[in-house]
């Protein structure tokens, strides 16, 4: 007998997609029945209360849950996030329901040995309940008590070998795409970076030293799978300066109908034959590619690396091999002064270990946001509030024509005094000789 | 129930303690061919909906399946997970950014047992455990945030609606008969910790009440300044104001007009409370995407500017995004993606296409972007 009646959740059980109803009624039961005998930590039946208030709120149409207030670990300024039912008399399980965000491994691969370690510590200490993964990727490990806190980072650091990720105004939870790892089209290795920079930058993401919330996201190519253009703070995005390299038989497979269009991923209705004419070269944004005698050509130069060809025609095509990312800066949600996208700052850079070149860009925009931005100001809208040319000389980047849609459409050129020949002072006197008052 | 120590010690913090080495290395958790093959890979296929084979230039080649999971996950769920990597793919899996669960196999062979094995488990309530699918031109798994699981400022549930959807959308998350692949994502409150401002459908919750002012407490509990630097929009200023046992207290006046509903203000100060069971709900936006391909990454634009929160299954939220995903489907052209399609034939037609009523709500009014966004020419459709 479940402790809180919960009709409408019921109703989300049934239906294809998984359940996590269902999946948070297994988790109450199996902590009700104890089968290996757990001493658990936090209130056994949490998993119910956690029903019941849920279900409460779908009958409301309002949350429950309370601001967190200040809990955390010892020396840590984040990686917790304190959380309180605004009814406890009710659902006294989850009365205190803290999160942990617990930094996922670059390219989220595991091992199961890893995650049942995860699961036993996180049975014994909190709700059962976790998100694989949160938005901005850690393992988040959902409701527990402030007492256990230490104790759960005790054992991550100590048993596991496992920090915490980030939260509040610092630098959060790096994350990358699958990278070179399982992808043919990753320029730079995004797993290696992703894990050098979040170990080089620890105290960044562990102490909150900045205006607001910085992040970094890693995607091997310009298809960006990890949407790092329209998220991170510095997005790192894969790709390449020589030329596209052509297998002409596999383009011809291609063309003669042997090899399936776009790795196959059209094969739910069907599409007629493949047309290399109209399904790549018209389509290529720059007009850059063309057949001559059957064999497909690629004005290089031309090329701004959009992927379709290469998507289209993935055993034809292959990504260059002068490899690197390209740096856009300054993406964000929404919140507060609207959505932006990221700007590109840094056309080509090659992703090396260690990474001197890229961490100075990192370190100078900190330097730079750390100094102007306000109080809660994301990097790209303080770059919005002091112009792309106060970032370029903060950065000491010289600007080129790739950093512009297209050029302003107004003369109010704020030009500096060391600008113009002579400065600007000047003897009024010496100009009234010629020009009479 | 006994306390029981890790080994931290109270009085002691710092004895011991460890700090600051971050997350595993990746490369401990590799399956063996992924290890062997990292930045050999040649090219990849779909074999069918959910099915990838990748092939390395060592003659190698790695099977996934890709199945979609519910991110709010328990650990009895994922003791299963590991116990179907541990039959078939020797005790290795990794999850995607969009929180899909991928098994891999290194042959052929093991593919039938994995798919068999994932496709017959079912929860009791009688759902799939771990379908099959999410890949190609199709609709994969719902990225999305917290709700009213686990969020202080949801003005929707999330988990709720990303079930009720991904039932509606459930064949094309097993098909790929989509013009290209269409991104889903679900945020609960505009503040998008789901960052869902650049898919192809974003779902997103949205109050439409101003702040309530718990006068009595709202010095006591917030940093007024805090509150009133926190508007964007500026519309909160500090007020004195008398309790009716004639205290006089600070506190803070709302300039309703101006407020936008962000909820900046509730997150300062816990005594300024906007949820409302009628006033919440949900804002539908279309035509983001992140990728470079062909054109480059675009904004979702609003196209429902609100429905109601009506749990637990949002039947007005399902319908409407069903009617987008098939006017889409049945409009554009392969390849292109739902912004794409609305762009070529005109926002005009795209409403008119979706059955969706165009309000004077879907004009932007918001600071300089806004303009840009009216129509300055003379070429548009009837």
């Amino acid at each position: 007998m479940a402790k809180h009646e919960t009709p409408l959740l019921d109703q989300l059980e049934s239906g294809p997609w998984p359940s996590f109803v269902s999946d948070l009624k297994q988790e109450a039961e199996s902590r009700a029945k104890n089968e290996k005998g757990i001493e658990y930590q936090i209130p056994v039946d949490v998993c119910e209360d956690l029903l019941g208030v849920l279900e409460l709120s779908f009958k409301h149409g309002r949350t429950h849950w309370k601001h967190g207030g200040i809990v955390g670990v010892f020396g840590y300024g984040g990686g917790v996030i304190g959380r309180y039912c605004d009814q406890p008399q009710m659902f006294p399980g989850v009365a205190h329901f803290h999160t942990m965000r617990v930094n996922q491994p670059a390219g989220k691969f595991y091992t199961t040995e890893y995650l049942r370690n995860i699961c036993d510590l996180w049975d014994l200490r909190g709700s059962g309940i976790t998100n694989m993964h949160g938005s901005t990727g850690d393992i988040i490990l959902l409701g527990t008590t402030t007492p256990q806190l230490e104790e759960i980072f005790f054992e991550l650091t100590h048993t596991y070998n496992q920090d915490l990720g980030g939260s509040g105004s610092n630098l959060r939870t790096p994350s990358d795409c699958v990278g070179q790892a399982r992808c043919e089209w990753a320029c730079y290795d995004t797993q290696a970076i992703c894990h050098d920079l979040t170990v080089e930058y620890q105290d960044e993401l562990h102490r909150p030293a900045f205006p607001y919330k910085f992040k970094f996201k890693f995607d091997g190519c310009p298809n960006c799978c990890v949407a790092s253009i329209a998220r991170a703070d510095i997005s790192f995005v894969g790709t390449w300066r020589d030329d596209i390299k052509i297998d002409q038989e596999a383009v011809a497979a291609y063309v003669g109908g042997e090899l399936p269009s776009n790795g196959g991923s059209h094969a739910g209705r069907d599409w007629g034959p493949f047309d290399i004419q109209k399904e790549v070269i018209d389509l290529c944004p720059t007009e850059c590619m063309w057949l001559e005698d059957g064999k497909l050509m690629i004005d290089n130069r031309e090329c701004t690396r959009c992927m379709h060809c290469i998507n289209v025609m993935p055993r034809a095509l292959r990504i260059g091999d002068d490899r690197g990312c390209s740096m856009l800066v300054g993406a964000k949600a929404p919140i507060l002064d609207g959505a932006q996208m990221g700007s590109l700052l840094v056309p080509f850079i090659k992703v090396e270990e260690p990474y001197d070149e890229i961490k100075e860009v990192i370190e100078s925009i900190w330097d730079y946001w750390m100094e102007e931005g306000k109080n809660r100001e994301r990097l790209g809208e303080l770059m919005k509030r002091q112009g792309f040319q106060k970032l370029l000389e903060m950065t000491n980047i010289k600007a080129v024509p790739q950093h512009v849609q297209e050029p302003r459409h107004n003369p109010y050129i704020f030009w500096k005094e060391d600008e113009v020949e002579g400065g600007f002072q000047r003897d009024v006197n010496e100009f009234r000789k010629h020009h009479q008052r | 129930m006994a306390f029981i120590s890790s080994g931290y010690n109270p009085d002691k913090p710092m004895e011991n303690r460890i700090t600051d080495i971050g997350p595993r290395k990746f490369d401990e958790f590799y399956p063996p061919v992924i290890k062997k093959n990292k930045g050999k890979w040649l090219y990849h296929e779909i074999l069918e909906p959910g099915v990838l084979v990748h092939v390395s230039e060592t003659g190698d080649e790695v099977y996934t399946v890709r199945v979609g999971g519910a991110r709010l996950m328990s650990v009895s769920h994922i003791r299963e997970i590991c116990e179907i990597a541990d039959t078939h793919c020797d005790g290795h899996l990794r999850f995607t950014t969009r929180n899909n669960i991928e098994f891999m196999v290194d042959s052929r062979e093991k593919l039938e047992p994995l798919k068999q094995d994932l496709a017959s488990r079912k929860f009791n309530g009688g759902s799939f455990k771990f379908p099959i699918g999410g890949t190609g031109a199709g609709v994969t798994n719902i990225i999305h945030t917290q709700g009213w699981i686990h969020c202080h400022t949801p003005a929707t549930d999330a988990s709720g609606p990303v079930k009720a959807t991904m039932d509606v959308l459930f064949d094309d998350f097993q098909n790929m008969r989509l013009p290209a692949q269409l991104r889903v994502s679900l945020a609960c409150c505009l503040n998008m910790c789901g960052a869902v401002h650049c898919s192809d459908i974003a779902i997103l919750g949205y109050h439409r009440k101003p702040p309530m002012l718990d006068h009595e407490y709202l010095d006591k509990m917030c940093e007024i300044p805090l509150a009133i630097a926190a508007c964007p929009t500026a519309a909160i200023k500090p007020a004195k104001f008398e309790l009716p046992d004639g205290t006089k207290i600070n506190s803070v006046a709302v300039n309703e007009p101006r407020c936008m509903f962000c909820g900046n203000c509730y997150t300062m100060c816990p005594a300024m409370p906007l949820a409302d069971d009628v006033g919440d709900g949900i804002v539908i936006m279309a035509g983001g995407k992140v990728s470079n391909r062909i054109t480059a990454p675009k904004f979702s634009k609003v196209v429902v500017a609100f429905l109601p929160n009506n749990a637990p299954r949002w039947p007005e939220t399902t319908d409407c995004i069903k009617k987008i995903v098939e006017a889409y489907a049945e409009g554009a052209r392969k390849y292109e993606r739902v912004g794409e399609w609305a762009e070529r034939i005109g926002w005009e037609r795209f409403f008119e296409k979706c059955e969706l009523d165009f309000t004077h709500h879907l004009i932007d009014d918001f600071r300089d972007p806004a303009y840009y966004t009216w129509r300055q020419t003379t070429q548009f459709k009837f």
